[in-house]
């Protein structure tokens, strides 16, 4: 069973998230919203790794070895000014987006080994990070037009 | 007469549920002039608070001698706030403005109107060309203009520069409640009536110092106190305000933890049994998921993070949850607090699932700091859009469009309308260019002053400043245009409960000034803004067009005043939007059938993640199929983003007091108002003050990560950990070269609230030491109010016989 590795993927992205998330909070930190809210976000991430970790460790007993390529490095540090602040939320809203579908395909494989306490974990977590990348959405497309056509 | 300055609230006229509030006219005459003296009454209404309290101005040898309350008006049925009475004194100040001014190296210097205005359409045709140019232009605007003002200034900036920055001090003092009604009913638009007070057998008052920053609302509430069977009455604040002491039940919370205090009151009222449940089932949505939520939140929990006892959250629920009649009020210690979109929810939540809204008594005042705050977020002078139409929504801009005749992509709607906090954020990293302020001063008003003053003095940013007075923020300005005042000029605005009222024009404005009409039309006809035809943009030129305009953009939507008229509103009582053909004398409460604004082709919003201010998209908010009902949002309480540590032990709250307005630009400038309450204090609960050595009148040195200031201390009601400071005072009458620093926004944070953008000034911590003894003389803070002293301290007591200071 390959569930194991999906978990694994699943909490690496999450831990990456909210370091990613801090990054940018400290980065941006003329920024009051980008500080704040990215703070916050960085903690939920925390608790959804340490929500999945039961589940990693379970799992991994018996796991076959891990495939080539599973972990993909989508964050490389932050960027400055206004340009950069959309840079830096739209890496953030790809980590997002991978966590996101993650989910999903967890989710899936619970169904499938009829793990009710892993579905509930995922029905709980998988929503606050849609909420995350509807605000990048929302933070992105406020802070756009600004950016891309005003700013020298 | 009673002294109102030493008695703001005046003799007390009872009366009992369900009866007409009795009439009570109050006035003031200036240098011993009697009724008989006066030529001329003129109609009109309060600029300087938010309670909308109608008056008539007394004009003699071509100058206001006085005002007289209007005992036919609704609002106040003759009462006058203390500041009305003497603050319209402020016109006659001779450092009024008459002249423009124009900036010359360090100095501002006098000019003519086509110099002055000549620079800022220069600049502004510079700034326009090329692609983006929209995103150079700022706007910065106030709660004290008129309704014809705020739309004009609208339709320049929305269908003229094409610049979704433009947001104003009312950011600061309404966003909030604007953002909870949207969220929970669909729509702005206040759902109570004042005479719910007439009706109430319970009034619940949220963070909200009425007896202070609404003195009639407060003589209404009073008056039912006093009459039989008087209204229950709950407060919730950290001070030990008038309301506080008056209240059956008084939660001094710790500041930011409103959200666990409702969540937990929300929880006894569902567990026991105290909800409507065929209302909850018929008119809202989302009933199951408050109750997950709100489960999490035991009294005892709730005492702990509040700091209240238990058995007081558990009471509390009990006046909440078996009165018939509740009426709540909520304001800045919700609104400027920690999750205030969300807490302010919270209390549209308690009327909802008890049903108690729509009817006499049962109602809400999601209320409004300044006079005609109101009317920015009607017009969309502030980040809504005119009419409470949906930016999101693109038949709606459509319509605009339509009215306006220009293409609907003119009209910014990528995005919600900038708020202020991003445009002052904008005008430091440089995209904003030139930043247009009108009837405000963010120079002592807006948090981190140092941060503002910074950017303001940017040689880069070309700021244009339109007031009556030389403020703090025109000293930074490049260009300073003269402005008339209240009774200069003719407009209309509407209080808290939707009264529309007109103000007309009494005298003429001193020297050159002008109506802040004219000058935004002025600036209209020189940049030339056209329409699609190519005919000018902007056709009217008078207030009334103005008016008759704004109906037409009005009609069909929430506020629709079509039915309104200048001549309606002459003579007679205040009238209450909305007013059309089927409804000639107005809607005196909404939803009163229980159908909320909330259909998705008539609502102001989609909605928002109430945590991180996400927005949801057209597809979402339908999936809901509200059909009408109103939503029950509800989120977990979360630590504020700034709490006391070593460094900084003490919460910072800021607020008013009763005898001083904003940055008190006309209140200072009255003689029995500055008297009153002359000089900033900060205000200590005895414990804190004993274990840091203050004693009473002692100068303290207050600090936080910002900034620092100095005031002599009061000793007072407070909380324990908790200090105050108002927030009125500036530095326009100090020796500009000996300025000591004392406005309590020095110390605040750069923060707001995710969904409404509304500054957090209740939650900063601050360090506080001892600067210097006080030798026994106490501090200037008034006796009466929130700052009152225990009863057997010996401080000044104010009151409006002490002769003024002289002159500086």
């Amino acid at each position: 069973m390959h569930l194991a590795h999906y978990l694994g993927l699943l909490h690496r992205a999450q831990v990456n998230l909210a370091d990613a998330f801090r990054q940018v909070a400290t980065a941006h930190a003329e920024e009051p919203d980008i500080q704040h809210l990215c703070q916050q976000q960085a903690q939920r991430c925390d608790a959804h790794a340490e929500q999945l970790h039961p589940f990693v460790v379970h799992y991994a007993a018996g796991a076959p070895d891990e495939p080539d390529r599973l972990h993909s490095q989508l964050f490389t540090g932050t960027r400055t000014g206004g340009i950069g602040l959309l840079r830096d939320l739209q890496d953030l809203y790809l980590m997002a987006a991978e966590c996101d579908i993650t989910w999903t395909v967890v989710g899936q494989a619970a169904y499938g080994v009829r793990d009710e306490d892993l579905l509930a974990v995922v029905l709980r977590c998988e929503g606050e990070t849609a909420v995350q990348l509807k605000w990048l959405r929302t933070r992105m497309k406020a802070a756009a037009p600004q950016a891309l056509v005003v700013a020298d | 007469m009673v002294d109102r300055i030493a008695d703001p609230w005046g003799e007390r006229t009872p009366y009992g549920p369900g009866q007409e509030w009795p009439v009570r006219v109050d006035g003031y005459l200036a240098d011993g002039r009697t009724e008989a003296d006066v030529e001329r009454w003129v109609q009109s209404a309060s600029v300087l608070h938010s309670n909308g309290d109608a008056l008539d101005i007394a004009v003699a040898d071509g100058r206001i001698v006085g005002v007289r309350g209007r005992a036919v008006d609704r609002v106040n049925r003759g009462r006058v706030d203390p500041k009305d009475l003497y603050g319209w004194q402020a016109n006659h100040s001779p450092d009024r403005l008459t002249r423009p001014l124009v900036r010359d190296g360090d100095r501002l210097v006098e000019t003519d109107w086509d110099t002055a205005m000549g620079r800022v359409v220069a600049r502004s045709k510079e700034l326009l060309d090329g692609p983006g140019g929209w995103g150079h232009f700022g706007f910065h605007t106030s709660g004290q203009l008129f309704l014809e003002e705020y739309y004009t200034l609208g339709v320049i900036g929305k269908a003229g520069l094409g610049t979704p920055h433009m947001d104003g001090n009312t950011r600061l003092c309404t966003a909030t409640a604007a953002a909870a009604m949207k969220a929970s009913f669909g729509t702005d638009g206040q759902p109570g009536s004042y005479t719910d007070v007439d009706h109430c057998d319970a009034i619940a008052l949220w963070g909200h110092n009425v007896a202070e920053t609404q003195t009639v609302l407060w003589m209404r509430m009073l008056d039912r106190r006093s009459g039989p069977n008087p209204p229950a009455m709950l407060a919730v604040d950290p001070r030990a305000t008038p309301v506080a002491r008056e209240a059956d039940l008084h939660l001094a919370v710790r500041n930011g933890t409103n959200m666990a205090l409702l969540n937990g009151l929300l929880r006894e009222i569902v567990q026991r049994g105290w909800y409507d449940s065929d209302y909850v089932e018929a008119h809202t949505v989302g009933f199951a998921e408050l109750c997950r939520i709100v489960d999490g939140y035991p009294a005892r929990r709730v005492a702990d993070i509040c700091d209240v006892p238990a058995a007081d959250v558990e009471r509390a629920a009990e006046l909440l949850g078996t009165s018939q009649r509740l009426l709540s009020t909520v304001l800045q210690g919700f609104y400027q607090s920690n999750q205030a979109t969300a807490a302010a929810c919270a209390v549209n939540n308690l009327h909802l699932i008890r049903g108690m809204i729509g009817r006499p008594g049962a109602g809400i005042y999601q209320m409004n700091g300044q006079p005609t705050a109101q009317n920015t977020r009607e017009t969309g002078a502030d980040g809504d859009l005119p009419g409470l139409r949906n930016w999101d929504n693109t038949a709606h801009i459509e319509e605009l469009a339509r009215l306006w005749n220009v293409d609907v992509d003119t009209i910014p709607h990528w995005a919600p309308p900038t708020h202020a906090m991003q445009v002052f954020r904008y005008a430091e990293q440089g995209s904003i260019k030139l930043l247009w302020i009108s009837a405000t001063n963010p120079a002592v008003s807006l948090p981190e002053l140092r941060r503002i003053r910074r950017i303001l003095a940017r040689p880069e940013l070309f700021v244009v400043v339109q007031d009556l007075f030389l403020t703090e923020t025109a000293e930074l300005a490049d260009v300073v245009l003269p402005a008339a005042t209240w009774g200069e000029k003719t407009g209309t605005f509407t209080s808290v409960d939707r009264t529309v009222h007109l103000s007309d024009k009494a005298v003429d404005p001193p020297g050159e000034a002008r109506a802040d009409l004219d000058i935004f039309l002025d600036y209209a006809r020189r940049m030339d803004f056209r329409d699609r035809d190519g005919q000018p943009l902007i056709r009217w030129s008078r207030p009334e067009e103005v008016f008759e305009a704004w109906k037409e953009c009005s009609r069909g939507r929430p506020c629709d005043y079509t039915g309104i008229t200048y001549e309606k509103l002459r003579g007679d009582s205040g009238i209450q939007w909305p007013c059309t053909d089927e409804h000639p004398d107005g809607t005196e409460r909404l939803y009163t059938d229980g159908v909320f604004n909330t259909d998705p082709d008539y609502c102001e919003t989609y909605g928002h993640d109430l945590s991180t201010g996400a927005e949801f998209t057209e597809p979402e908010y339908r999936a809901k199929e509200p059909r009408g009902r109103a939503f029950l949002h509800t989120v977990d309480y979360q630590p504020s983003p700034e709490v006391p540590d070593d460094e900084h032990p003490l919460l910072l709250t800021t607020g008013r007091t009763v005898y001083q307005f904003h940055t008190r630009t006309k209140t200072g400038r009255a003689p029995q108002l500055d008297q009153a309450a002359p000089d900033v204090w900060v205000e200590f609960n005895p414990a804190d003050a004993a274990r840091l050595g203050i004693a009473e009148g002692d100068l303290v040195g207050v600090s936080s990560a910002r900034g620092a200031i100095q005031a002599r201390a009061r000793l007072c009601g407070i909380r324990p950990g908790v200090v105050f400071v108002p927030f009125h005072y500036g530095y326009f009458d100090q020796d500009p070269a000996d300025r000591t620093p004392r406005a309590a926004n020095e110390l605040t944070i750069t923060g707001w609230d995710p969904v409404s953008k509304q500054p957090i000034f209740k939650v900063a911590a601050v360090a506080v030491t001892k600067l210097a003894d006080g030798r026994g003389v106490p501090s200037p803070a008034p006796t009466v109010g929130g700052s009152a002293p225990p009863a057997d301290a010996t401080c000044r007591r104010p009151s409006a016989d002490r002769p003024p200071r002289p002159p500086a």
